[in-house]
């Protein structure tokens, strides 16, 4: 293992050398985040390499709307609201539904959990909150066709599935962008094959490296990034092999495609992002929580002074943002990217704070 | 938001975290100040006569109440006798009150008293006193147990004892009991599944404390794992701490389990693991006491006590791929329930 890190450090110097400028590198997901931290990856790294935690938690991206939506669902009597764990605890414009005493929240760890809730409870209309990126859609598209099989009217989806790729060129399309190129998700790439990120590379030149998340990887994953900068050479390459195919999980694709549309719904700091956002078809909008209820999406402030929004475009590190450490912090998160243990914020407070103080 | 938070208990107000500490130190402790609590420790040292005896108790809510490797009958008596042997006890007596839901299967009772039974034979004290109440349906979850112990002392243990070089010696491998607990709970399967450690201390603490000399400090790694116990004797004893990753044992599944659902396994809970802070000169003689002992087999030197290098004290981890990282007090809501 030494002998392929210092291979993989040997990599990053020249390649930051023979550049003369710094390389920014996104690593578009959490998991990468919070893997970078806990392994100590940060201190090896040549000091012209930055490393950008990109929108890649899905509760962070989740827009301040919805999570107003949710809580707005929460004080309906007549409904379950049936979420994720982090979920419960990101701060709208009254409360969290962590604080929301009377409504009913119940914390699932599946869409499958959420439909036995439905069934449990025929005299209340469960409310799914399903956020997640192509990892968690298939397992919703798979609740939603089990749902309309056994025609359980009281159980809907409030849908914040969001896409990868819109996402990183939105990021791209922003001429403020300083993202030399991506560190891009093992676990979303098994969903959408390697070839998914051909476009980015064709379109904006930056490259894309599909990487696990052991620390192996994940070095190796950089040094393949410095190696494409450096030579001015963009491609895609997975080193996470034979785990990620280049055309990805054609089954899991296909539940999407039959239950999801793509369509132009909000990220909290990205704004509205041209089919970035997935909603179910007409076919099954009985499930539809937004349908459902009447509930238009309409887009939220963020709290004052909170700066996830730039946190999740690389704009800004999380100890720019005047309330890191003092008035946010996990016990009492302002943003989201405080409350999800794959935010950067959180993952910066849990691991780096000292190494921030020390320069 | 911060006014919600204080008009009402959250879960996080009992996770081992900050918001715990806060509740502690703001409503508890002012109400009942005392400098024997005060003093937070695992064991309050109490005089009985001239006797000097350490008294403590602890509350069992864990859900499931049947998990591999025990169930909620052996927690509670291992709890207890743990907290008392690290505070450098020998445990002699403890009692046990039941606080059981109307409906309760008789079978599943007399199952977990027989599992509380063989547990204080093993750890050699006798449960001499006790309460039963039944609640109604719903008032709640199947059982909970609170038990008390008592013990004499026969060292004694303090972070006030800890010095920069000392070392810091686990006996065994990390994170077993939480993810013992959290794959259950979550139908994650295993081919072996993975066994709680929970286990009586008190054999293998009395063996080093009456065997060894150097001992400086002892503390059970339960809720918050690891990396609260660490954190906590930072702080006391104003000293840095470096853990060594490639030291740290770690059964596989448990670390496969850990990576799968998002845990470190520093922060996660165990039932039989107790953090030694050890004399640099005694390290290697605490080390051959521990693997001796059927409790310790596994047991390993993980890191040492080093000068805080700021107002501060903090605990870093030189982690495998020759990185460095702060190892966190952890916020202490990841897991409700897992005692």
């Amino acid at each position: 293992m030494l002998n392929r890190i210092m291979k993989a450090q040997r990599l990053m110097d020249a390649a930051c050398l023979r550049l003369g400028r710094p390389i920014n590198v996104m690593e578009v997901c959490g998991t990468h985040t919070v893997s970078i931290f806990r392994n100590g990856i940060r201190p090896t790294l040549p000091e012209g390499l930055k490393l950008l935690s990109g929108p890649g938690c899905p509760v962070c991206v989740t827009d301040q709307g919805f999570i107003d939506v949710v809580l707005e669902l929460a004080e309906r009597e007549d409904c379950i609201i049936a979420t994720y764990g982090d979920m419960v605890r990101v701060p709208g414009k009254s409360g969290s539904l962590e604080t929301k005493h009377e409504a009913d929240v119940r914390v699932v760890l599946s869409s499958e959990d959420a439909m036995t809730l439905a069934e449990r409870h025929p005299d209340k209309t469960v409310v799914f909150v399903a956020v997640g990126f192509e990892t968690t859609t298939p397992a919703t598209a798979v609740a939603v066709g089990e749902a309309a099989k056994r025609d359980l009217k009281n159980f809907c989806v409030l849908s914040g599935h969001k896409l990868v790729i819109p996402a990183m060129r939105a990021l791209l399309s922003d001429k403020n962008n300083q993202i030399d190129a991506f560190l891009c998700p093992g676990h979303v790439s098994v969903i959408i094959g390697s070839d998914a990120y051909i476009p980015i590379v064709e379109e904006f030149g930056r490259p894309c490296v599909v990487a696990g998340f052991e620390p192996m990887q994940v070095i190796e994953g950089i040094a393949e990034i410095c190696r494409q900068v450096a030579n001015d050479a963009p491609e895609v390459v997975s080193i996470y092999e034979g785990v990620v195919s280049r055309e990805g999980n054609k089954t899991a694709q296909a539940l999407m495609d039959t239950y999801f549309e793509p369509y132009d719904g909000f990220w909290r700091g990205l704004g509205r992002i041209p089919g970035g956002t997935l909603r179910l078809k007409e076919a099954y909008e009985q499930f539809d929580a937004m349908r459902r209820f009447g509930i238009e999406e309409i887009p939220a402030e963020e709290p004052q002074g909170c700066r996830c929004g730039e946190v999740l475009c690389g704009l800004a590190q999380p100890m720019e943002c005047g309330m890191f450490e003092t008035r946010c912090t996990p016990d009492t998160p302002v943003g989201p990217c405080m409350v999800s243990s794959e935010g950067a914020c959180a993952a910066w407070y849990k691991y780096g704070r000292r190494r921030r103080r020390n320069g | 938001m911060d006014e919600e938070r204080d008009k009402r208990i959250l879960l996080a107000h009992g996770g081992g975290g900050r918001l715990m500490g806060s509740l502690i130190a703001t409503k508890i402790l002012p109400r009942f100040a005392n400098a024997t609590l005060g003093q937070l420790a695992d064991a309050a040292a109490v005089k009985v006569g001239d006797t000097s005896v350490l008294f403590t108790t602890d509350s069992f809510v864990v859900k499931p109440l049947f998990f591999h490797g025990g169930d909620i009958g052996k927690l509670a008596v291992c709890g207890t006798v743990n907290d008392l042997a690290v505070a450098g006890a020998r445990p002699v007596a403890l009692s046990l009150a039941l606080i059981i839901e109307e409906g309760f299967e008789m079978a599943l009772l007399e199952k977990i008293l027989d599992s509380a039974a063989e547990a204080a034979r093993e750890a050699g004290v006798e449960i001499v006193a006790g309460d039963t109440k039944v609640v109604e349906r719903g008032a709640a979850d199947g059982i909970f147990i609170n038990t008390a112990g008592i013990g004499t002392r026969i060292a004694d243990l303090s972070m006030k004892h800890i010095e920069a070089g000392d070392a810091i010696i686990i006996n065994g491998a990390i994170g077993d009991h939480g993810m013992a607990i959290m794959s259950q709970r979550k139908g994650i399967e295993f081919d072996s599944p993975i066994q709680s450690d929970c286990a009586a201390l008190s054999p293998l603490t009395c063996a080093i404390l009456e065997g060894t000399d150097g001992v400086r400090f002892m503390r059970d790694a339960t809720r918050g794992g690891v990396a609260a116990v660490l954190n906590e004797i930072a702080a006391g004893a104003r000293h840095d701490i470096e853990l060594v990753e490639t030291q740290l044992p770690v059964n596989a599944a448990v670390q496969a389990a850990a990576d799968m659902l998002g845990f470190d396994v520093l922060d996660i809970a165990n039932e039989g693991k107790v953090i030694i802070v050890v004399s640099q000169a005694s390290a290697a003689a605490v080390l051959e006491t521990c693997r001796a002992h059927a409790l310790g087999r596994q047991a390993a030197v993980i890191g040492r006590v080093l000068e805080a290098a700021d107002d501060e004290a903090i605990v870093e981890m030189a982690t495998v791929i020759g990185g460095r990282r702060v190892v966190q007090m952890p916020y202490g809501r990841e897991l409700p329930r897992i005692c």
